[in-house]
């Protein structure tokens, strides 16, 4: 898509609390953003690399937990060793929760990808089990099932306003606006960097990959590093907007939502997730009144078959691919005419 | 020292259905290279249909379990032609989606069939466990434990004594010298994916009167047969086999000395200390090395 294109959508976005008062609605689409911001770092796995990260939900989860816990402070004793954190600002437990969220990504790809195939499915899915029963059962750090309450919201010093709460949606809704622009730029400039034409090389032909001297490894953490941490600013942003973490954060079902907006968006284009993300962020709360969750959760099963069947790579090079079509043949048409004229 | 023994019983009761699941997930990932996400599912569908024929429609339970194996391999074969067939030749990845997909439409069709409360199987044993030297075991964990021995060996001598496993063991070698020696790969992939589903429904059915019935019980079971077939090595039939009851000892004695509250975490350290030290599996034979 175009510079241009790209531009119109952020200004109708940053335009739509001026116009769309229902707050509901503005509830609905923060959400929306932040898992669409979930699903732009999953893209880059699963669409750039060709890895499926099938606990994603983990990275996310870790940095909401993080950057809760810093900022409310803890205390807690391991192995008769007490450590106890004083409560610090949210911007700081914000980036802590980015940093820890990284750490787990380096750590899984470095232990699953010394051995390429399903490992690396098969140990993210089992590594956010066990990070739900950590969070389940480390009552002293986590509240355990009784979740971390009373997080506070993001308090940041704006030019001009000052220092300010984010108690209200709309300033929610921009700061996970700004948030998902920068993360929409990061991934950019990273897919189109030296980086992201070698994790394309290897999802396309690893050997040939490695026999042009790219370090596919290496690439590979590094491309999950990035993906966590960007999982784990999400989650922040979650922490500190709704206010409440339990651990249910972790449950596989917000990975599957967050896979099933990248497949049917697109995987491996920039705008695919936020399409996808876009669609079924806002789609479950129209499908409310007339499906019951479970009939709601076999049609997504069914979308996802489906997609994958006849739109095998998602809708917007799908879209892409028609507006192209039609550009030529509009082309054509002219170009006929003017041979008659 | 007796608390020791009663670990040890337990844990081989539960390491045989654990096998069970692993053997069908590995030789589905084995003979057809794909990661499948309705094994778990499988499970949960064999449970449900013997809680149908026993407690629901009054059918004999052993004759109830053959049932369910048997719905649970015609399931398996309808998943294979209908979602895998179509796809044949994709890469790994898209399997993977079409199949996640599967797994969430049919968990929640579970969930809106059976509703999301637990339902318990009433086995016909007696009530009384077998105590032996202060180790006791009730009757229907022996005979989950034997049912499972013998399908595990049956499950072996279909594939190394008959003509269909031969096809198989063939397939699983060469795709394409199979095919071209005349070994109809479209059937074989069907055999293999309704073989490893009935064994995941059997353990589904095995274990419902041992533990109660209900719609995700099978996410657990597909998180740990991939730990099973991890630790055995992908495809790798006795690696499973044991894999199953490495496993289950783990558990067994990590829940028990150590803390209960990760019980099931214990599977992920495992595969995390077989990744760093061995990582094409403790039987590994072969799997690409990056």
């Amino acid at each position: 898509m175009s510079r241009l294109a790209a531009l119109a959508v952020v200004a109708f976005f940053v335009s739509l609390p001026l116009w769309m008062t229902d707050q509901y609605f503005l509830h609905i689409l923060i959400g929306t953003g932040i898992f669409t911001i979930a699903a732009m770092s999953l893209n880059l796995l699963l669409g750039y690399t060709g890895q499926l990260s099938l606990g994603h939900v983990a990275f996310f989860g870790i940095g909401a937990y993080t950057s809760a816990l810093v900022s409310l402070g803890f205390d807690v004793t391991l192995f008769g060793w007490t450590v106890t954190l004083a409560p610090k600002p949210v911007w700081f437990a914000f980036l802590c929760g980015i940093v820890m969220a990284g750490l787990a990504g380096w750590f899984i790809g470095k232990v699953s990808f010394k051995v390429r195939g399903a490992y690396f499915v098969i140990v993210t899915i089992s590594f956010a089990e066990v990070v739900r029963l950590v969070a389940l059962n480390w009552i002293d750090l986590t509240e355990g099932p009784m979740a971390l309450n009373n997080i506070p919201p993001v308090t940041l010093w704006l030019p001009w306003l000052g220092e300010k709460t984010f108690w209200h949606k709309t300033p929610n809704y921009y700061l996970v606006l700004v948030i998902a622009v920068i993360a929409f730029e990061i991934i950019r400039r990273l897919v189109q960097s030296r980086l992201g034409r070698s994790l394309v090389a290897l999802r396309e032909n690893e050997p040939l990959a490695m026999s042009v001297g790219i370090d596919v490894t290496r690439s590979l953490v590094v491309a999950t590093i990035v993906s966590a941490a960007i999982a784990g600013a999400a989650g922040g942003l979650y922490a500190h907007y709704i206010r409440i973490v339990d651990p249910d954060v972790f449950l596989f079902i917000y990975t599957v939502t967050m896979v099933i907006m990248v497949v049917v968006g697109g995987k491996g284009t920039l705008w695919g997730p936020v399409v996808g993300g876009l669609l079924f962020g806002i789609l479950p709360d129209f499908l409310r009144d007339m499906a019951a969750p479970e009939v709601q959760w076999i049609i997504y099963g069914v979308i996802m078959i489906v997609i994958v069947f006849f739109l095998p790579q998602g809708i917007v090079p799908a879209v892409n691919g028609w507006l192209r079509s039609l550009g030529t043949a509009v082309r054509g048409a002219t170009a006929a005419k003017e041979d008659r004229a | 020292m007796e608390q020791f023994f009663q670990h040890v019983v337990n844990a081989q009761i539960l390491g045989g259905t654990y096998a069970l699941l692993g053997i069908g997930l590995t030789l589905i990932f084995g003979i057809m290279r794909v990661v499948n996400f309705t094994h778990g599912e499988l499970y949960t569908f064999g449970a449900y249909m013997l809680f149908m024929f026993v407690m629901l429609l009054g059918v004999n339970f052993f004759v109830g379990i053959l049932l369910a194996i048997v719905l649970g391999v015609i399931l398996g074969a309808l998943i294979e032609i209908t979602l895998l067939r179509p796809i044949r030749g994709a890469d790994i990845d898209t399997t993977m989606l079409v199949m996640i997909g599967a797994w969430i439409a049919m968990q929640n069709l579970e969930q809106l069939t059976w509703s999301g409360i637990a339902k318990s199987v009433t086995a016909p044993f007696p009530s009384e466990p077998l105590v032996v030297a202060g180790v006791s075991v009730g009757w229907d964990r022996i005979f989950v434990f034997a049912s499972a021995i013998v399908l595990i060996v049956g499950a072996h001598a279909l594939i190394h004594r008959t003509q269909l496993g031969k096809a198989m063991r063939a397939t699983f070698q060469d795709r394409e010298t199979a095919a071209l020696m005349g070994v109809k790969i479209n059937r074989i992939y069907t055999a293999t994916f309704a073989l490893g589903s009935g064994l995941a429904a059997a353990a589904g059915a095995l274990l419902a009167p041992v533990f109660v019935v209900y719609p995700t019980m099978g996410d657990m079971a597909a998180l740990k047969s991939f730990a099973i077939v991890i630790l055995g090595g992908l495809g790798n039939f006795w690696g499973a086999a044991l894999g199953g009851f490495i496993l289950a000892f783990v558990e067994e004695f990590g829940a028990g000395y150590l803390s209960s509250g990760y019980r099931d975490a214990m599977g992920f350290l495992l595969i995390i200390i077989i990744l760093i030290f061995r990582p094409t599996g403790i039987f590994a034979q072969k799997e690409r090395i990056g």
